[in-house]
């Protein structure tokens, strides 16, 4: 990373810390303001987290080459059942034994 | 009084710090492994302080999108937030505001959930014991950051040892954690579909939103589920 590229990140840190701030005081704020959020947009909101997420989860399955892929249907499979720590350590496992093992 | 209440919050707040404790210094590695100095990922994790949506922002500045779409990524994944503060505020009203500036800078989703469960037992929720369950979760954060980060500077191929499937399986464990809400496999199915399209015939910083908006406007049309029919209104929860 170059100079400027680096001060773009500072920046960057720093506004995505005021947006944060603003989620954490924004429903304080809202509800000394608004009456009632509309039924529509409470369910678009609700589909917020999930929607922006499997963005970042699904291309991945895809670029990521094939022992990434199932260590992530293993993943899967483990996160049904248990917390999201056992998840990446079966995945973790998966990569690994296929990279140092099967190679 | 207040000593006493300080501490039953570091107690409380300590299980929550332990499971924590791996994400942040899994934060501080990848964040040195996207291109972040040491520095820049303590930074991160002092100001910013949410672990899903700083690991959210270190992948994407590591693809290079643009910044108003890493800051509004950033955004979207917390603003669960607006609705954590909205739903406290009833419980800290006594707060004077420099106290409400720092309650709602420490609102994590633990602390979130431990506040509401304490009012509800009936147990005040005083500043003293919101700031000790606070702390000690903010403070470790830093130092595994800081750990994680010099540890990620010793490692040279980061796929060597397997880092790099760890943010997707991450992210993975977070979608999962949504799955009681309404629509959400809909909404899954077809955020991922379109980000995948979208990564395909787009490119690359565009198919997180243009696979985000594809799953927010159905989950917009989609027919509402029953609790959905009555305008929710917030003021009676206060």
């Amino acid at each position: 990373m170059d100079n400027a590229e680096h001060m773009q990140l500072i920046y960057v840190i720093l506004a995505a810390a005021v947006a944060t701030f603003l989620t954490r005081i924004g429903g304080y704020v809202m509800i000394t303001q608004m009456k009632r959020i509309p039924p529509r947009m409470e369910a678009a909101l609700n589909a917020v987290p999930a929607a922006v997420l499997s963005t970042l989860v699904a291309p991945a399955f895809f670029s990521g080459g094939w022992e990434v892929a199932l260590a992530m249907l293993v993943a899967l499979a483990v996160g049904l059942r248990f917390s999201s720590l056992w998840m990446l350590l079966a995945g973790w496992l998966v990569v690994m034994a296929i990279r140092h093992v099967l190679i | 009084m207040t000593k006493d209440d300080f501490w039953q919050g570091v107690r409380g707040g300590f299980p929550v710090m332990v499971s924590a404790a791996p994400f942040g210094a899994l934060f501080g590695a990848l964040a040195v492994d996207n291109g972040f100095s040491v520095f820049d990922a303590v930074f991160m994790s002092a100001t910013v302080y949410a672990g899903a949506s700083q690991m959210v922002g270190l992948e994407l500045f590591g693809h290079n999108v643009q910044p108003w779409l890493i800051i509004l990524s950033i955004f979207a994944v917390n603003f669960r937030h607006i609705l954590y503060s909205a739903s406290i505020a009833r419980h800290i009203r006594h707060f004077s505001g420099v106290q409400k500036f720092f309650a709602f800078f420490l609102l994590v989703d633990p602390q979130y959930a431990e506040t509401e469960k304490r009012a509800e037992r009936g147990e005040p929720v005083t500043f003293a014991w919101y700031l000790g369950f606070g702390l000690v979760i903010y403070l470790p954060w830093q130092l595994m950051t800081l750990l994680g980060a010099i540890f990620g500077q010793m490692i040279g191929d980061p796929k060597a040892i397997g880092l790099d499937v760890l943010l997707p399986i991450y992210f993975m464990g977070l979608v999962l954690g949504f799955r009681k809400r309404d629509n959400w496999l809909p909404v899954v199915a077809v955020s991922s579909l379109a980000s995948i399209a979208a990564m395909h015939f787009v490119g690359s910083p565009w198919h997180v939103s243009i696979g985000a908006i594809a799953g927010i406007l159905l989950a917009a049309c989609l027919p509402l589920s029953k609790r959905h029919e009555e305008p929710v209104t917030l003021e009676h929860e206060v």
